[in-house]
């Protein structure tokens, strides 16, 4: 009963999706207030019929009720309690329904917030949010329904794939899709604004909450997925370059440059196109990734076969959305003049390479994932495009970066002047450099990868420290006029801090990992990095749907009982399939990671070990990005933005 | 990655597993492993360029797959051989085919995929360029410039 409520409900919300993408529309053209106002109302109860039929899902999933066709493909009655509710999204069916949950969500949240909004740009706002919305509940009724029936219901399920039955990974894509969904927000006030035909600073400080708090999502997101990568996979990678990895890389990459050119646009009135046509492509992106993950059609040509109904349907929003928009951005474009003026030595300027440099590595990215596509229709090639040509094309992209960062990011708007940012910046330069000849001259007889990536971690890090401090002025009390800092500031000095310690993070590690491969016999000791371990045992211990070879290794150093570690094998005998859990001993400055294999003839195990630098900072980096764009996003001229409805609708530009 | 992104993968991942299960190969195996240390870091390097075959995306270094397990053995068969690495690679694909080659080739429409990054480089910072000084050596427009009657209206101003 349940259940045919949630679908009906659904239903229901795409009929008031519908009305809510023509009616204001009509209205704001017209100037009809009636119509423009029944965008709001709309958007909220759109958001609450699709809440309550996700929850209708969620409880079937929780209940076990194998009548659903859904819930016997994907869970099963001895499932933990968490991984019955993440396995409502653990498929297919679910996680697109909790795409258009997340869609409405943020519509909802745009008629809640958006009382400072102009009135037709509201209404239009929230017109093309629905409009998304409404190709995709069409999607979900039409191709993928969640709430199909099976004539005679199994006494159990088939169980959840169990490598998707882990904390990391049941949150893993609700953060994910709040970041893809997210940017449709920017795509409906750039689609919104050049239906207006007005782009000024206001309209740039309205859009840049929504990309902000979607690029914080999406970098949790993919932080948390590359963690889990990380742990479960059994040899500690962390990026594989893959498809479906790029699909959720390329927005973020085009999110972070939206977000700088729309500083630009807030403050100086210039980039205006340039930013529109990034919220666009931004979003386009987003569901370019759908497309991808959805269709398989990137993971083997003829996995498009298998479901050619869904692939060619995202594609057909994808044309329908990206192509509508670009056509209207080409047809309005001219109209939007840049007027702020600015030297080729000016933050401004800074912010162009920043966005030349991000749009570019997308760029190569996602040439390179499409190319195996491309070789294959057009040259007839099978050809694999892997992890050495995506390091080697796209690296040299973020090492530009990081170079001309803290530059960038010090330079004065309007007019600067090289060579005294530089002399601003000699401190933390001096640090980097002294590090990296320290590391370079500490490491033995290996590649500069190491050295040069502490020299960019740091150079970042410090240099957007000295930004921060430099912010304080001249004289007395500079820890005081720190802490009054607007939080921007704070929250640019976190994040860019943040990518830092990535960058040194994913160079450190690749650079001074070590490994060890052996047979080892129950009781044996042997010598890896400085560290002794000892394989004490291997016990059969049983879970609650899975059942585990666990191994017991002690890890000593000098002597001394740093960890006990416990690697498992385990077979999960529903699914039909076993998984690794790595041993890992989570220290600062490096992680032992252990790793059991299987029992040889002589009675021995393979034993995997690898000493891991640095890997938690990895993660740490990326957290620490997101905690930045949280500050930033937690701004006064935000929260006045969001909370004053009374100030005029023209702000203008600092 | 999405949560279908994770599950497909996963699919692959499983599919090499259970490939793996019943023979117990798992990645690179002790007895695999070379004694030259040279000669093993350099099978290694090699490894990580070259694809499983059966599974999706996945290094012969990192796979479970009997296959994998076949590449990797074949590949220090003949680096013991006394091969360059170069040769190896090249036996590998005259079996294989090119689609083994995690890094592409250079060859034929290849070169695109590996000038693409430059070009658009140099394609977008010109852009980038021609914009940053247009924009330095335009007048100030719009609100920044004063029309006629706000002139007149500042000098009425100024005069008083």
């Amino acid at each position: 009963m349940i259940t045919e409520l949630g679908h009906f409900a659904l239903i229901l919300a795409f009929l008031v999706a519908c009305v809510q993408t023509v009616v204001p529309m009509i209205g704001a053209s017209r100037k009809w207030h009636g119509w423009m106002a029944v965008a709001e109302p709309a958007a909220t109860l759109q958001f609450l019929l699709t809440a309550f039929a996700f929850g209708a899902l969620t409880w079937a999933f929780v209940t076990s009720d194998f009548s659903l066709r859904l819930v016997v493909l994907n869970s099963h009655s001895a499932k933990p309690m968490l991984y019955k509710i993440s396995g409502t999204w653990g498929n297919h069916e679910g996680s697109m329904l909790l795409w258009v949950l997340i869609l409405t969500l943020f519509g909802a949240c745009a008629a809640w917030f958006g009382g400072n909004l102009p009135p037709s740009l509201r209404a239009r706002v929230l017109a093309v949010q629905a409009s998304i919305a409404v190709a995709f509940f069409a999607f979900i009724l039409f191709t993928s329904n969640p709430f199909l029936r099976l004539p005679v219901p199994p006494f159990d399920g088939q169980d959840l794939n169990p490598l998707l039955q882990d904390p990391g990974l049941a949150f893993h894509p609700p953060f994910l899709y709040l970041g893809y969904v997210g940017l449709s927000m920017a795509f409906s006030f750039a689609v919104a604004a050049l239906i207006e035909g007005r782009i000024d600073a206001a309209w740039a400080r309205w859009v840049r909450p929504w990309t902000l708090a979607a690029w914080v999502f999406l970098t949790i997101g993919i932080a948390l997925g590359s963690w889990w990568a990380y742990y479960e996979l059994g040899w500690g990678g962390f990026w594989f370059w893959d498809p479906v990895e790029n699909a959720s890389f390329m927005p973020w990459l085009l999110a972070a440059a939206l977000l700088h050119s729309a500083i630009v646009v807030e403050k100086r009135e210039a980039l205006k196109s340039w930013t529109i046509l990034l919220a666009i492509l931004a979003f386009g992106f987003s569901l370019i990734g759908t497309f991808i993950v959805r269709s398989g059609v990137l993971t083997s040509v003829h996995a498009f076969a298998n479901d050619p109904e869904r692939g060619v349907f995202i594609l057909m929003i994808l044309a329908f959305f990206v192509g509508g928009a670009l056509f209207l951005f080409s047809m309005r474009a001219g109209a939007m003049e840049a007027r702020g003026v600015f030297g080729v030595v000016s933050r401004e300027s800074a912010l162009v390479m920043n966005n030349v440099l991000l749009a570019v590595s997308c760029f190569v990215v996602f040439v390179g994932t499409i190319w195996p596509l491309v070789a294959e229709m057009l040259f007839d090639r099978k050809l694999s495009v892997g992890p050495p040509f995506f390091n080697l094309a796209f690296s040299p992209f973020m090492v530009a970066l990081g170079a001309i960062l803290p530059i960038g990011a010090m330079l004065p708007w309007k007019r600067g002047q090289l060579g005294r940012t530089m002399l601003a910046l000699r401190v933390p330069f001096v640090l980097a450099l002294a590090l990296a000849v320290l590391a370079w001259a500490m490491q033995t007889g290996r590649s500069g990868l190491g050295p040069i990536g502490l020299f960019l971690g740091a150079w970042v890090v410090f240099g957007a420290l000295t930004d921060l401090w430099s912010r304080t002025g001249r004289g007395d009390n500079r820890l005081g006029r720190l802490s009054r800092l607007p939080r921007a500031d704070w929250g640019k000095t976190v994040a860019h801090s943040g990518l830092g310690v990535t960058i040194f993070a994913v160079a450190g590690l690749l650079a001074w990992e070590q490994e060890d491969i052996r047979v080892v016999q129950l009781g044996e000791s042997f010598d890896v990095g400085g560290y002794t371990l000892t394989l004490d045992g291997v016990d059969q211990v049983r879970g609650p749907n899975y059942i585990s070879e666990m191994g017991k290794v002690r890890v000593a150093q000098n002597g001394r009982e740093v960890a006990v570690l416990n690697p498992e094998k385990r077979v999960y005998p529903v699914a039909q399939m076993p998984t690794t859990e790595a041993g890992i001993d989570y220290r600062v400055f490096r992680d032992v990671y252990v790793v059991i294999g299987d029992q040889q003839a002589d009675g021995g195990w393979t034993v995997r070990t690898y000493i891991k630098p640095f890997a938690n900072w990895i993660w740490s980096g990326s957290i620490l990005m997101a905690i930045g764009g949280f500050l930033s996003l937690s701004d006064r001229r935000f929260r006045v933005a969001a909370g004053a409805r009374k100030t005029p609708a023209g702000v203008p530009a600092e | 990655m999405s949560a279908r992104g994770f599950f497909q993968k996963i699919r692959f991942l499983a599919v090499c597993t259970l490939l793996a299960m019943g023979t117990a190969v798992q990645a690179v195996e002790p007895d695999e492993l070379l004694s030259d240390p040279a000669l093993e870091t350099r099978a290694r390097e090699i490894s990580k360029d070259l694809r499983c075959l059966v599974c999706r995306n996945e290094s012969i270094d990192e796979s479970n797959a009997d296959l994998a397990r076949d590449l990797r053995v074949l590949v220090r068969e003949r680096l013991s051989e006394g091969d360059s690495n170069a040769e190896v690679l090249d036996f590998v694909v005259a079996r294989y085919g090119e689609y083994v080659l995690l890094r592409p080739t250079t060859r034929g429409a290849n070169w695109l995929l590996w000038a693409s990054g430059p070009l658009m480089l140099v394609l977008a910072g010109g852009i980038g360029l021609a914009f940053v000084r247009r924009r330095s050596r335009s007048q100030p427009a719009g609100a920044d410039t004063l029309t006629e009657d706000e002139k007149a209206r500042l000098a009425e101003i100024l005069k008083e």
